[in-house]
């Protein structure tokens, strides 16, 4: 019989930490998407949000192959590192990769251009929507989590999109028992974020546990920076020196990875996982206020995208 | 990697569920605060905001109520995610409204919740909200109920007022034949005292803080039906290999290489060959595993079949449900509208033939009706075009939970939570397999109201 009676059972039952049972949740919101879906894609930046959740999405099918492409929505204004980490991790494990370009959106006209310097972080939501629609994708799976911002807290597992894309935070399908509702009509779309559970102490611990592999740009290096806004910002790309700016050699470390000119170093010595732990436990700050200027304009700056069709 | 010393806690899932002004997200934020789970950001836009939404004072409620118009009109309108961690355990805390109107979203949040945290007014006592609150807590079967008498400076920390609460909670458990364990503790969200550390204004009390609750309480998943697999997935392998491995998440009981099964609704049997847990190989596997099953035989399995360990337990495979049913939408219900019942086990099209009866919960008893409106939570019975593999809610929550989705608009509209078959389905036993159900339909029936 088959009720958990024995000591063993009970042990084994017992030993599943926080992360197998994040781990278990997340594989099976994955699964049933999948299995809910036509067309879905996997939303891979390269940042380690987007690295867990293409583990996961990995192991959920293993040892069959990944039923569905990963996208990168690229700004352009990419660390060339992480390019270099997004090429080989898709190649490692025979994955389709589909990239859908800014510059292209606004080459075409789709989005104006911010010059050179200006952030494109808005701007990947009109980038991200043209490539669901033209791919003809009716599921993308992202890598959000509910600690990252207030207006994420409030985020379904399944976000459901209007024709435009757009989030309505009042009309958001209940989830009980996260029982998932994947109906939608043609031109609908659904956004899936198996990780919204996890914090970014939990990505990290799991990242170890794994030995999942990162940009190395996530680790202790040297670098030229200039301090902007309370910002350790690369300097190169579309970060131009600006009057009374001094660049200066840091040993720094990124806590996220997006567009080049509003993501921020934070100064670190943290080489491996371990040291990366360590100073993730400690923090006072969290990721996105420390390293994310897009975050910070307005209170309700993520809520504000969100509607729009980011993430 | 060697294991870190919070890798092995357990991971237990909370909701706070309260009436408006309760201080339900003073009191999430006081855990977050003194569990120092808010980073320093998060505490200067929060008073950044406490100057523009309130009085000017700290207002920890603006941690949680994270939608501009929540912040606007001072409410929580859905249910928030939260995370912390103790030395011993970590949280997911969902924050759920307790505005009438947005009662669904507290369902939602207490549906996946280990404990749940009823936040009382000392000053006001049990109101209609806490009798729905309590009601809906036990209704959906969450492991212990923590009844936080709040705002007891209010009162003078009167040990009389608290006990008037107590003795108020536990008869609405009374009432409704529930036994969740019920766990009482004087509170003041606004100045912690008995939410992380005991304080010291009530010396009567002698009990635990909110938080030593938190972290000791069993919340171990009680497994009583036997191992269920509801089949997500097929996965095979390209190329030469003939893998084909059932994949889906484990439920009610351990799975073991070796195990006789039975697959549901055909009834075909076989047995475990192979088993994976999150992709590698493994020889048993117990509940809330991701889990892929292989078969000696060479079945026609797929999405929606029941993978069950073979044995005296056994799901019924129901085209007549009884359900305790919470309506979630606006737009109302008529006896006779279409529904597509969504469960691990099928999308059936089917309609709710009657409302047996209708909880009204200002006098906890039932009512007749053949209309349902928001928020009502009402006893109906089903008629399916396609079985369902089902067991009874209060054997087995993942196999006896499912949603109702309205067949136009998509919308979902209802939760369900399986009582047993119907009576007409009952008196024509199919395949012999309903002596259970039966058995749990009349211990359930028998007891009043829910």
């Amino acid at each position: 019989m088959s009720i958990v009676t024995s000591q063993e059972e009970i042990a084994i039952l017992q030993s599943r930490s926080h992360l197998d049972r994040l781990e278990a949740e997340a594989i099976t919101i994955i699964r049933e998407v999948v299995a809910g879906c036509e067309s879905p894609v996997l939303l891979f930046s390269g940042g380690k949000d987007s690295a867990v959740l293409l583990w996961l999405a990995i192991k959920a099918f293993a040892p069959a192959r990944l039923p569905f492409p990963v996208m990168h929505v690229d700004t352009g204004h990419n660390f060339p590192e992480v390019i270099e980490y997004r090429d080989e991790f898709v190649r490692k494990y025979n994955i389709e990769l589909v990239v859908a370009s800014v510059q292209e959106s606004i080459d075409k006209g789709d989005i104006p251009d911010p010059g050179p310097t200006g952030s494109r972080n808005r701007q990947q939501a009109v980038t991200l929507l043209s490539a669901i629609r033209s791919n003809k994708f009716d599921a993308a799976f992202g890598g959000g989590r509910r600690d990252e911002d207030k207006a994420r807290a409030k985020e379904r597992i399944l976000s459901f999109r209007d024709k435009k894309g757009g989030w309505e935070p009042r009309a958001q399908r209940p989830e009980p028992w996260n029982i998932l509702n994947p109906r939608i009509v043609k031109g609908e779309h659904l956004r899936a974020f198996p990780i919204s559970n996890w914090t970014e102490l939990d990505i990290w611990e799991y990242i170890a546990r794994e030995d999942i592999p990162l940009p190395t740009i996530y680790f202790s290096h040297e670098r030229v920076v200039i301090e902007r806004d309370g910002m350790l910002l690369s300097v190169g790309g579309p970060v131009v020196i600006e009057e009374g700016e001094i660049p200066k050699k840091e040993v720094v470390r990124y806590r996220t990875v997006g567009d080049m000119s509003c993501t921020g170093a934070i100064r670190s010595e943290a080489t491996s996982y371990e040291d990366v732990l360590a100073e993730v436990k400690t923090a006072r700050i969290t990721e996105r206020g420390a390293t994310r200027a897009d975050d910070n304009f307005s209170e309700s700056a993520m809520e504000d995208r969100k509607r729009e069709g980011y993430f | 990697m060697s294991a870190t010393a919070t890798e092995q806690n357990t991971q237990v899932r909370i909701a706070t569920i309260g009436s408006v002004d309760d201080g339900k997200s003073t009191l999430i934020g006081r855990l977050l605060h003194d569990s120092k789970g808010i980073f320093e950001d998060q505490l200067s836009a929060v008073s950044k905001a406490s100057r523009r939404y309130g009085d000017g004072s700290f207002n920890l409620a603006l941690l949680t109520d994270g939608l501009r118009a929540e912040r606007e009109q001072g409410i929580t309108i859905d249910v928030a995610y939260r995370y912390f961690a103790t030395p011993k355990r970590s949280f997911v805390l969902a924050d759920t409204p307790g505005h009438a109107q947005f009662t669904r979203n507290m369902v939602t949040g207490a549906s996946v919740s280990d404990i749940a945290i009823v936040l009382v007014d000392a000053r006001h006592g049990v109101v209609e909200q806490t009798r729905r609150h309590v009601s809906i807590a036990a209704l959906l079967g969450v492991s212990h109920l923590i009844l936080a008498v709040n705002k007891m400076d209010l009162v003078e920390w009167a040990e009389s007022s608290f006990d008037q609460v107590v003795t108020d909670v536990a008869a609405i458990l009374t009432t409704l034949g529930s036994n969740v364990p019920l766990h009482a503790i004087p509170i003041c969200a606004t100045d912690g005292q008995n939410v992380v550390e005991k304080g010291s204004e009530a010396s009567w009390y002698e009990g635990p803080s909110v938080l030593d609750l938190l972290e000791t309480l069993d919340v171990a998943p009680v497994a009583t039906v036997g191992a269920r697999l509801a089949v997500q997935w097929t996965l095979r392998e390209h190329g030469g290999s003939d893998y084909r491995g059932y994949a889906g998440r484990l439920e009610g009981g351990v799975l073991r290489v070796g195990d006789a099964v039975t697959v549901h609704p055909k009834g075909n049997t076989s047995v475990v060959t192979g088993l994976t847990r999150a992709g590698a190989p493994t020889d048993i596997a117990v509940p809330g595993d991701a889990i892929a099953v292989e078969l000696a035989d060479d079945l026609d399995v797929g999405k929606f079949d029941v993978i069950v360990a073979s044995g005296a337990s056994q799901p019924v495979d129901a085209t007549n449900i009884v359900a305790d049913v919470c309506w979630l939408v606006e737009t109302e219900l008529t006896v006779g509208d279409n529904l597509i019942i969504r469960h691990p086990s099928g999308e059936a099209h089917g309609k709710v033939s009657r409302v047996i009866h209708r909880l009204d919960l200002e006098t906890l008893k039932n009512s007749s009706t053949d209309k349902l409106v928001l928020n009502d939570i009402a006893r109906v019975e089903l008629q399916l075009k396609t079985p369902l593999v089902v067991d009874a809610y209060s054997a087995n929550r993942a196999g006896g939970s499912a949603i109702a989705i309205d067949p136009v608009t998509n919308a979902t509209v209802g939760a369900l939570m399986v009582v047993g078959q119907g009576v007409a389905q009952a008196e024509k036993p199919r395949r012999g397999r309903f002596f259970d159900f039966v058995r749990d339909f009349a211990t359930s029936s028998s007891k009043e109201g829910f």
